[in-house]
């Protein structure tokens, strides 16, 4: 085959994977919609409607903040990376495992590298989602008013785009490596401290009393996702300068891609 | 006209420790429309020859040829030329089986009408249509491995590989996926088919290889291989005691080839039976014979000549 026909060929292999990933995704609506809400409601329904309500608000430091602004952007960003995990991660760790599902794509008409990128690029799509499902409810459940402003709408999509890319490549990582009996620990493992060390609940910049954990998180890519978001949606709170997230975002994309194609291929080429 | 596959020399050895060969050198070429079999025992490299060909094995040397390209230099190209069908159900569980072979079509580029209509025509003529909307959990052994067939030869490739077709399904399963795979053959498909039952083998090949410990032992027309064994027929004789001065008066009976030991007694190779079982029975009365059973050759029979096991060793 030509360039130009191999290149047809291969992306139309790759978007009949992601039709069939959406195809999937309509028919488990629910349960996404559920996994994805679930979390972040129960979180600022306590911590930004009930707290305040009886007088025990987290103060946040940011003269006429509120704390339900401030936990906006980071709510945004667990629900990107949560569903970048569980729409890549979870699903692939039964295909690769003992079901062997993944067999059908691996002997699609393109290289196996591909069928692990549009697992990424899926989970990619699915973190995105995961944040448009999050949004209205943080802005919406709150008692307290929550300010959000669009300080630049193309560093927005640029964060978004970021940020979903990462969350996918992080899914395709883990669902590659770990096994589906681990799936358990993993999420004690990786998933929970990721979340509670990821910037989600206090910009970055506020952790300076606690110095060595403040430079320790900067290894979990989450921290970027929330401070690229506090940087677009919540301008003025501390948040870190753009190169700085825009920059380690794209370069956790890298390398987890890299080590999640790897991983893929050993688990399907022997 | 090019073979349609061609494997050279072929070894696959895996990094220990213990360093495992499972391939030691397979040499086979399989003619384009011929139904082939790889006969063999668990673990003599039959799903291992099967995984290089279909490019999911590294070959650790040797190469292998499907329609003249190669698997490991062109591994895209020839995905699109072949069709495999897995030992164990890798249906998609996610999907319908309609959607199973849509997707399928999907990813080799057919379009949403194109794609539609191949599923459908597919399930009509595996006979599925009632269970289109059916997910693969729901069915049984036969059935799975009716839509996996279906499936593989959606996009119509040109060789389609049967990894243990058969393997655990019930009897009747089994003789329906047989009908199926010699009506593939009016499609115009080459067939690699392996299996370690030898009936299975002998009935569905044109040819067949038969396979131990990662070599090719022996190809041939099944009636060939048959013939090799020099034997028309095969009488197994269970005795109480199978001591060697039987064999050594059978060896001179008229039409006797061969004695060869067995565990409780003698296999005698035979070329014809005229008047033999008389005096068969005669001399072994003696040796307390307990039973005698009388066979024509089979590619088991040529199995253990070749290796003195059976296929279930």
């Amino acid at each position: 085959m030509t360039e130009p026909g191999r290149l047809r060929a291969y992306s139309a292999a790759v978007w009949g994977m992601m039709l069939r990933d959406l195809q999937v995704l309509r028919r488990n609506l629910l349960p996404f919609v559920t996994r994805t809400v679930m979390n972040p409601l129960l979180f600022v329904f306590i911590f930004a409607y009930v707290m305040p309500k009886i007088g025990q608000g987290v103060q946040t430091g940011s003269a006429g903040i509120t704390y339900a602004t401030v936990i906006v952007p980071g709510l945004v960003a667990v629900g990107m990376v949560f569903q970048g995990i569980s729409a890549v991660a979870l699903p692939l760790s039964m295909e690769l495992g003992a079901t062997r599902e993944i067999e059908d794509r691996v002997l699609a008409p393109l290289p196996v590298e591909l069928v692990a990128i549009e697992k990424l690029l899926f989970g990619g799509l699915q973190g995105i989602l995961g944040g448009v499902v999050v949004f209205p409810l943080v802005y919406l459940v709150p008692a307290a008013e929550v300010t959000v402003r669009v300080a630049s709408w193309p560093l927005l999509v640029a964060v978004i785009l970021l940020a979903s890319l990462t969350s996918g490549a992080l899914g395709l990582a883990l669902g590659t490596i770990v096994r589906p009996q681990q799936i358990g620990l993993m999420f004690a493992v990786v998933v929970v401290p990721i979340t509670f060390l990821g910037c989600v609940y206090y910009p970055w910049a506020m952790m300076h009393p606690v110095r060595w954990l403040q430079i320790l998180v900067l290894a979990n890519p989450l921290v970027y996702m929330s401070e690229g978001l506090r940087a677009a949606l919540t301008p003025d709170l501390p948040h870190m300068p753009v190169w700085a997230f825009l920059g380690a975002l794209s370069t956790a994309t890298l390398l987890l891609g890299a080590v999640g194609v790897r991983a893929f291929v050993r688990r399907t080429i022997s | 006209m090019l073979p349609a596959l061609v494997v050279e020399r072929l070894a696959k050895r895996y990094p220990g420790p213990p360093e495992v060969t499972a391939l030691d050198g397979v040499d086979l070429e399989v003619e384009a429309g011929e139904i082939f079999g790889l006969l063999g025992p668990n673990g003599a490299g039959k799903t291992t020859t099967v995984g290089v060909c279909t490019t999911r094995v590294l070959a650790s040397g040797g190469r292998v040829l499907v329609e003249g390209l190669d698997v490991h230099a062109e591994p895209a190209a020839v995905k699109r030329r072949i069709g495999v069908v897995t030992q164990q159900n890798t249906l998609d569980r996610s999907c319908t089986l309609r959607e199973n072979l849509y997707y399928h079509c999907r990813f080799f580029g057919f379009s949403a009408a194109e794609a539609g209509a191949r599923a459908d025509e597919l399930l009509d003529r595996f006979r599925l249509t009632d269970r289109a909307g059916t997910f693969p959990l729901a069915l049984s052994g036969g059935l799975a491995q009716r839509v996996q067939i279906a499936r593989a030869i959606a996009h119509r490739p040109r060789v389609l590989f049967l990894d243990e077709p058969t393997a655990g399904l019930d009897p009747q399963s089994r003789l329906a996926l047989w009908e199926l795979v010699a009506e593939l053959r009016k499609d115009g498909l080459t067939v690699l088919l392996t299996t370690h039952y030898m009936e299975e083998a002998d009935r569905l090949s044109d040819r067949v290889a038969i396979i131990d410990h990662g070599k090719v032992l022996v190809t041939g027309t099944p009636g060939d291989l048959k013939r090799t064994v020099g034997a028309g027929t095969i009488i197994q004789v269970q005795l109480e005691r199978p001591e060697a001065g039987l064999a050594t008066r059978l060896r001179e009976l008229p039409g006797v080839r061969e004695v060869d030991p067995m565990p409780g007694g003698l296999v005698v190779m035979a070329q014809g039976r005229e008047g033999l079982v008389s005096s068969l029975v005669e001399a072994a009365i003696p040796y307390g014979l307990k039973d005698l059973a009388i066979a024509e050759p089979t590619l088991e029979t040529v199995f253990i000549k070749l290796t003195g096991r059976d296929l279930r060793d």
